[in-house]
């Protein structure tokens, strides 16, 4: 038994659906119909295939934490999608929907972006295939990603600063939304995360779900059976229902780790933005707040419908740590593996850290879902090096 | 408590002398003298009043409402306080708010359609809760004697044309253009498109919005539609500080325009 798909309305018991303006509600049924018939059909899947192991060098492997596991007495192993192409788990989603975009003769990709790894995935899957591709990104993010920002342009994506709200990826869905509503007709809505109005979050699940398909595999080469706990970071939720997918069936205890200041599922109360109706951080009236965290990537009040439900069923917990958790996090896989993570799965790691007693003789499979050569500047800043 | 006229007579009353409907959008708590505002545009001839309660990630709107929103809410607005305001007045006529569904959703359905009722206020629309998901919140509204308006977009077919016009009360909302609220130099010809494939399938008045920022673009909009709804044309004023006068002089352009020329 895998994860389930969502009902005929997108639904994932009470959560997901479609809250969209009726603009947007004819792209969806139409996307909907082309991604069920793009996914049965062999051709299209031979296809992504052969791109997810040419171009962007899947599968990837997981790696033993030999110094780590020691030091945390546990052990630890790390799902490397930190080597992927584009540095990130988002190329396994962004591949699969460029090649969808391209199926339904749509000529540019629009995209919102926190970190920048969605963006710099889609400005890539864009020049290979052939699309314009126009990237969202919030004013405060493309200031302390500068780097990405460049990689994106010369990628050959246009990126548009976002100045409104709260400056930051949720500003960037809206605006992705906007710009989809006026131009939906030549536009493709890639969306980055398991959000959004269905059939995203399904679609975007399970495009990533080869993550938690591999790792499963991998896990009982190395193991004989399944890790003991699953974790994975989550702000809409991507990597971590990916790996999840290979586990739900299994005896592993799954952890989805929010940042403190943007724990949609930790703080938050159900609501509808983004098209679907999820646990989010709002205020008494409804108003949506502003996530506030070190990791971009995660810097979001929401989360995915599907984790919400996962939430609800108690099938995965879901924890939060600090900033400053993270950045000791950050330090320690540099300096005890010679990995440098990417910030948002430093929170994972932070997690497991924090919980070293709990974990104490389990086995624990963290994905990796990103290196952190984006972060190493506003790193350098935080720790004043 | 001002007397609820129901919207669709309202607007029946002014389309049936022969004339054309005129809508127009407001931002609720956008300035001290928003509800003099109100008043006022009412008097210089709008059939029915939008007011729009102003939410966080308005993805539906462009950036003169997005702007007027983040004002109001930056001054201290809630839904709560604009319904007070609108208790204390009596309206010449209907009013309808527009926002957004987490809103509602938060609040509880029956209780944001009760105190719509109670603050005076006859129809609601909700642009970003389609037809699919209408159905928890149409219960609560109809029980509380709110008529909700749908939106018919250029990209919606035909055959779902039909099902919104049939669950549509007050007026159908034909959206003008793709994209969000906002002016534009010209007149989309989706406007007029959108209008006549809906007055092919509807009785109700079929009124058309987004993108109507002058009187020449409302009376060539006129031609096919019952009417039309003017949001950011207005609401800029409202931003510039313009009293509630002149935000009045601005709509009764319009007025004029629609009386003569249609």
């Amino acid at each position: 038994m895998s994860l389930k798909n969502p009902n005929e309305k997108g639904r994932f018991g009470p959560f997901g659906g479609r809250y969209i303006p009726e603009t947007l509600v004819p792209a969806c049924h139409e996307l909907e119909k082309s991604f069920v018939e793009a996914w049965a059909d062999d051709s299209f899947r031979e296809e992504l295939d052969a791109l997810l192991s040419d171009y962007a060098g899947r599968p990837s492997p997981v790696t033993e934490c030999l110094n780590l596991s020691d030091e945390l007495n546990c052990r630890l192993l790390l799902k490397r999608e930190d080597l992927n192409h584009t540095g990130s788990h988002k190329i396994n989603n962004v591949l699969g929907q460029a090649l969808l975009a391209k199926r339904m003769g749509k000529k540019r990709l629009v995209a919102e972006t926190g970190a920048g790894q969605h963006g710099v995935a889609t400005a890539t899957a864009a020049a290979l295939l052939n699309l314009e591709c126009c990237v969202y990104m919030g004013e405060v993010d493309v200031k302390r990603q500068e780097l990405n920002v460049f990689r994106m342009k010369l990628l050959g994506a246009e990126v548009r600063s976002v100045e409104s709200g709260s400056k930051t990826l949720k500003d960037a869905v809206n605006d992705a939304m906007r710009d989809w509503v006026a131009t939906v007709e030549e536009s493709y809505y890639c969306l980055g995360s398991v959000m959004g109005p269905h059939p995203y979050p399904w679609m975007v699940r399970t495009f990533h779900e080869v993550i938690g398909t591999e790792a499963r595999m991998q896990c009982e080469e190395i193991l004989g059976t399944t890790p003991d706990v699953v974790c994975a970071c989550v702000g809409g939720g991507s990597n971590a229902i990916g790996i999840f997918s290979g586990f739900v069936d299994s005896d592993a205890e799954l952890i989805g780790v929010e940042p403190a200041g943007g724990a949609a599922i930790g703080r938050g109360v159900p609501g509808v933005v983004h098209g679907m109706e999820s646990f989010l951080m709002q205020d008494e009236f409804g108003q949506v707040l502003e996530a506030e965290s070190i990791s971009a990537g995660l810097d979001y009040p929401g989360v995915g419908p599907e984790h919400s439900y996962l939430s609800s069923t108690g099938r995965a917990r879901y924890e939060s740590v600090t900033d400053d958790e993270v950045i000791e996090a950050f330090q320690l896989l540099s300096r005890s593996e010679g990995l440098i993570p990417a910030l948002e799965p430093a929170h994972a790691l932070a997690w497991i850290s924090r919980e070293r007693e709990y974990l104490a003789g389990k086995t624990v499979l963290l994905n990796l879902s990103g290196r952190g050569d984006k972060d190493v500047g506003q790193m350098m800043e935080i720790l004043n090096v | 408590m001002s007397e609820n006229i129901q919207i669709e007579s309202a607007l029946r009353n002014r389309i049936d002398s022969g004339k054309k409907a005129l809508v127009v959008y407001i931002t609720g708590g956008l300035g001290d003298d928003w509800t003099q505002t109100m008043h006022s545009v009412i008097d210089a001839g709008a059939d029915v009043v939008e007011i729009g309660i102003p939410f966080s990630d308005p993805v539906m709107d462009g950036p003169i409402i997005q702007m007027a929103n983040d004002s109001s809410i930056g001054s201290g607005s809630t839904p709560v306080t604009i319904l007070n305001d609108l208790r204390e007045e009596s309206p010449a006529a209907p009013l309808a708010v527009m926002t957004y569904y987490n809103l509602a959703y938060r609040m509880g359905h029956e209780r944001f359609a009760s105190s719509l009722a109670l603050a005076g206020i006859s129809g609601c629309i909700l642009p970003d809760l389609p037809l699919e998901e209408f159905e928890i919140w149409s219960e609560a509204a109809v029980s509380s004697k709110i008529e909700t308006i749908l939106l018919a977009a250029p990209t919606t077919p035909d055959e779902r044309l039909v099902q919104i016009c049939a669950r549509s009360s007050g007026f159908v909302y034909a959206v003008g253009l793709l994209g969000v609220t906002g002016m534009r130099s010209e007149l989309a010809d989706s406007a007029i498109e959108i209008a006549s494939r809906l007055k092919n399938v509807t009785t109700k008045p079929v009124l058309v919005g987004v993108g109507i920022g002058s009187p020449e673009q409302a009376v060539k909009a006129c031609e096919v539609s019952d009417g039309v709804i003017v949001g950011s044309a207005v609401v800029q004023e409202m931003i510039n500080g313009s009293s509630p006068e002149k935000v009045g002089e601005l709509v009764s352009t319009f007025r004029v325009a629609l009386d003569k020329n249609c």
